[in-house]
C-alpha cells in the first residue's frame, strides 16, 4: 500500500458518507496488529448517527478488533478515534460496550442483577452507594430484555441467549447515545434474536446509534441500515441498498463465498433474503 | 485450663495476645485480597512475589550490619522484601506481555530463581560474624517467637490499610475480574487496576512474612478465598467471607502455635485454614458434599414424581413402589391408584412441559440449553415468556402438519 492509495482511501470514506449526517464513531487511519500481523489496516469509517450499522467479513477480517480497537480494549498502532466529534476519553460515557459472551467465565460468582449494576459503573463511581433507584434502573433494564425474572439467578444457570441478553441489559443500563455490540447473535436462540433485535431497533428510534458485529448474511438486509464491509481493509461502506451487493460481497469474502450462495440472498431483485438457508449462507454458519 | 484455651481467650500473655491479633488482622487482609487474586485467575503469581521476597530480606540484612544497624529491624527487613518482591512481579509482568512465554513459565521462572538467590544470601549471613543473624530463617516458614510490639503495630497496621484499600477498590476489581474487556470500554484502567491488585497483595505478603512465611503464605492468600466459594455465589459477599475465614485461621494458628512453642506458626495457620476448607467442602449448605448428597435424594424424588405424573398422562400403570410411594404423599393419586384431581391436573401440566421441551430441542441448537434438560426442570425455570411462546406456537405449526 502507497501513501497515495491512503489518501484516496479516506477521500473516498468521506464521499460516501451522506451530507448533513452526523457521525457518531469516527474512525481515521487505524491499523491494529497482533504481532506483526495486521489485523485491521488503515480503516476509515464513520458510523452514521441515528442508524443501525453492521460489521460484515469473513472470519478473521477484524470485526471484532475494529470494535475493540476503537474501545482502547486493545491498543491501535495507529489511528484516531471520535466520538460524537469528541474523543473517546471525553466523550467514554456515550458509548456502550456488549462485548461477545464467550469473552468472560460464566462461572464467575456473580447473578444477573450484578452483571446489570456493573453498567451504572460510570454514575456510582469507586465507593457510590447501590440505591433503590439504581436497582430499580438495573431491574427496568432486564424488563427491556425480557428477563426480569432471573435478576437473582447466579449466571451459570443461563443458557447462551439469557447470558447475551443480560450483556445487552448491562449496556442498556449505561443509557448510552452509541451501542457497539460484538456478535450479539452468535449462538443464539431464534426468540433472543428477535428479542435483541427489538430492543436494537427501538433504540434507533429513540435517535440512538447502533453499531453490531454481524455474521449472518441473510439477515443484513431485514435488521440493518447500513453495512461496513470488512476484510482487514474497508472494502465498502454506506446504505446497505448501496454497499451491500454481490460485488462489494465477492471483494469481500474471496473464494469463501460462492457466488450461488451470493444469490440466494437475492440482493438488487427487490425480494427480501432467503430464510432459513440450509446450505450454509455464512462462511461463520 | 490448658495452654490452647488461654491462647485462644488471650490469656497467656502479653506476647501471644499480640501474635494473635496481629495474625487475626493479617489473615482478614490476606483472605480479602487474595479472593481478587483468585476470582482474576492469578492466584499463582502472589507465590512467585512470596519467594521473590527472600533476596530482599538477606540484602536488607546486609545492608542494615553495613550501616552499622540492627540487622534484624522488622520494618527494615519488610522494605527489602517489598523491593526484591516487586521488581519479581514485574519480572512476571513483563515475561508474560514481552515474550512468548506463558505465565506459568514466567512464575515458575521468577519464583525460583529469585528463591535460589534468596538462599545463597542467607547462606552467606550464616558466616558473617556480625548482627545477630539468628532468626532469619524463620522468614521461610514464620514464627511467633520473640515478637517485639513494633512488629505486631507493623503487621496490624499494614493489614488495616489493605483492607482499607480492597474495600475501596471493590468494584473495579470485581469487574475487572469478570470482564476485562468491557471494564477498559467504561473506563475502568485495567492495567492499573491489576497492578493495584498485585501490589496490595505484595503488600500482604510482605507483612506477612513473619508470622507465615514466604513458603507458605501463598496458601493463606487463596485457601480462605476458595473456602468462601462454597458459601456463596456473590463475588462481594466472597471476598469478606474470605478475610473472615482467613481472620479465623490466623487467629488460631497464632494461638495454638503460641500454646505449643515448638510448633511453627505459619504451618499451623494453613492447616486451620485446610480444616476450615474441609468442614466447607463436606457441611457447606449450598455447595458442599453433604448438600449435594441431599439434593441427589431430593432430586431422585423428583424424578420418580414426574415419571409417576407423565405414566398418570399417558393413563399407564405404575409398578414402582417409591413412585407409587411419593405420588400418594403428595395427594397426587388415592390409595387405589387413581389420579386425584390434582394428579390429574398436575399431570396435564406435566405432559405439556414436555411437549415444550421437545419443541425446545427442535428450536434452539445451544448445547448449554439442551443440557439444562433434565425431564425435571418446569420449561418456565429456563425460558423466558416469549421463548415458551416461541415453543407453543411451534408446537401448534407441527400440529396443523
Amino acid at each position: 500500500m502507497t501513501p497515495p492509495d491512503l489518501a484516496l482511501a479516506a477521500k473516498d470514506g468521506t464521499v460516501l458518507a451522506p451530507m448533513g449526517e452526523a457521525s457518531a464513531l469516527g474512525i481515521r487511519g487505524m491499523t491494529v496488529s497482533y504481532a506483526e500481523k495486521p489485523a485491521i489496516f488503515s480503516v476509515d469509517a464513520d458510523f452514521a448517527a441515528g442508524a443501525m450499522t453492521a460489521i460484515v467479513g469473513p472470519n478473521g477480517a477484524g470485526k471484532s478488533t475494529l470494535l475493540k480497537a476503537a474501545l482502547g480494549v486493545i491498543p491501535r498502532l495507529s489511528g484516531e478515534v471520535s466520538v460524537f466529534g469528541a474523543s473517546l476519553e471525553a466523550a467514554r460515557a456515550r458509548v456502550a460496550y456488549v462485548p461477545q459472551r464467550a469473552s468472560v467465565d460464566w462461572d464467575f460468582p456473580t447473578r444477573v442483577i450484578d452483571v446489570v449494576l456493573m453498567g451504572l459503573y460510570r454514575e456510582l463511581g469507586l465507593l457510590g452507594r447501590v440505591r433503590a433507584s439504581h436497582r430499580a434502573k438495573a431491574e427496568a433494564c432486564l424488563t427491556r430484555v425480557g428477563m426480569s425474572d432471573f435478576a437473582a439467578r447466579q449466571i451459570g444457570q443461563l443458557s447462551g441467549g439469557q447470558q447475551q441478553r443480560v450483556f445487552l441489559a448491562r449496556a442498556l443500563a449505561q443509557e448510552a447515545e452509541l451501542y457497539l455490540l460484538d456478535e450479539p447473535f452468535a449462538g443464539v436462540d431464534a426468540a433472543t434474536e428477535a428479542a435483541i433485535i427489538e430492543v436494537l431497533k427501538t433504540l434507533k428510534d429513540q435517535g440512538k446509534s447502533v453499531v453490531a458485529v454481524h455474521h449472518d448474511l441473510a439477515t443484513v438486509t431485514r435488521y440493518f441500515d447500513r453495512v461496513l464491509l470488512l476484510n482487514v481493509r474497508k472494502i465498502a461502506a454506506g446504505p446497505v441498498a448501496q454497499a451491500f451487493t454481490p460485488q462489494t460481497l465477492a471483494a469481500t469474502y474471496g473464494g469463501r463465498l460462492a457466488s450461488a450462495q451470493i444469490d440466494q440472498l437475492r440482493l438488487g431483485d427487490g425480494a427480501g433474503p432467503v430464510m432459513g438457508s440450509t446450505t450454509g449462507a455464512g462462511p461463520d454458519a | 485450663m490448658t495452654p490452647l484455651w488461654e491462647a485462644l481467650t488471650l490469656q497467656a500473655g502479653y506476647n501471644a495476645t499480640l501474635v494473635a491479633v496481629g495474625a487475626a488482622l493479617l489473615g482478614i487482609a490476606a483472605g480479602a485480597t487474595g479472593s481478587f487474586m483468585v476470582l482474576r485467575k492469578r492466584a499463582l503469581v502472589s507465590d512467585a512475589m512470596a519467594h521473590a521476597t527472600l533476596p530482599g530480606v538477606g540484602l536488607a540484612f546486609m545492608l542494615m550490619v553495613a550501616l552499622g544497624g540492627d540487622g534484624r529491624n522488622l520494618l527494615g527487613l519488610l522494605t527489602g522484601s517489598a523491593v526484591t518482591a516487586g521488581i519479581g512481579l514485574l519480572g512476571v509482568d513483563w515475561l508474560t506481555r514481552r515474550t512468548r512465554l506463558a505465565e506459568d513459565a514466567a512464575i515458575g521462572a521468577i519464583l525460583s530463581v529469585f528463591f535460589g538467590l534468596g538462599i545463597v544470601l542467607l547462606t552467606i549471613i550464616q558466616t558473617m560474624s556480625s548482627g545477630r543473624q539468628a532468626g532469619l530463617e524463620s522468614f521461610l516458614l514464620g514464627s511467633t517467637a520473640g515478637m517485639l510490639l513494633s512488629d505486631a503495630i507493623t503487621i496490624a497496621g499494614g493489614g488495616a490499610l489493605a483492607l482499607g484499600l480492597v474495600w475501596l477498590l471493590r468494584r473495579p476489581m470485581t469487574m475487572v475480574a469478570f470482564d476485562a474487556g468491557y471494564a477498559q470500554a467504561v473506563g475502568v484502567d485495567v492495567r492499573r487496576t491489576d497492578l493495584a491488585m498485585m501490589a496490595l497483595v505484595m503488600g500482604v505478603t510482605v507483612i506477612g512474612l513473619k508470622i507465615v512465611g514466604l513458603i507458605l503464605i501463598v496458601a493463606l492468600l487463596i485457601i480462605p478465598a476458595v473456602t468462601a466459594r462454597f458459601w456463596t455465589d456473590r463475588a462481594e459477599a466472597l471476598v469478606w467471607i474470605a478475610g473472615g475465614i482467613g481472620g479465623v485461621a490466623g487467629y488460631a494458628g497464632a494461638a495454638v502455635s503460641a500454646s505449643a512453642p515448638d510448633l511453627p506458626t505459619g504451618p499451623i495457620i494453613v492447616l486451620i485454614a485446610a480444616g476450615l476448607f474441609f468442614v466447607s467442602l463436606f457441611f457447606a449448605p449450598l455447595r458442599g458434599v453433604v448438600a449435594a448428597v441431599l439434593r441427589h435424594r431430593r432430586f431422585q424424588g423428583r424424578v420418580h414424581r414426574r415419571q409417576g405424573l407423565l405414566s398418570l398422562s399417558r393413563a399407564e400403570p405404575i409398578h414402582d413402589p417409591m413412585t407409587l410411594r411419593i405420588l400418594r404423599r403428595d395427594g397426587l393419586i388415592r390409595a387405589d391408584g387413581v389420579a386425584t384431581e390434582r394428579g390429574a391436573a398436575e399431570a396435564a401440566r406435566a405432559a405439556r412441559d414436555e411437549r415444550r421441551w421437545t419443541a425446545a430441542r427442535d428450536l434452539h441448537q445451544d448445547t448449554a440449553l439442551i443440557g439444562r434438560y433434565d425431564g425435571l426442570t418446569a420449561i418456565d425455570a429456563v425460558f423466558t415468556p416469549d421463548q415458551i411462546a416461541a415453543f407453543d406456537r411451534h408446537l401448534g405449526r407441527e400440529g396443523m402438519i
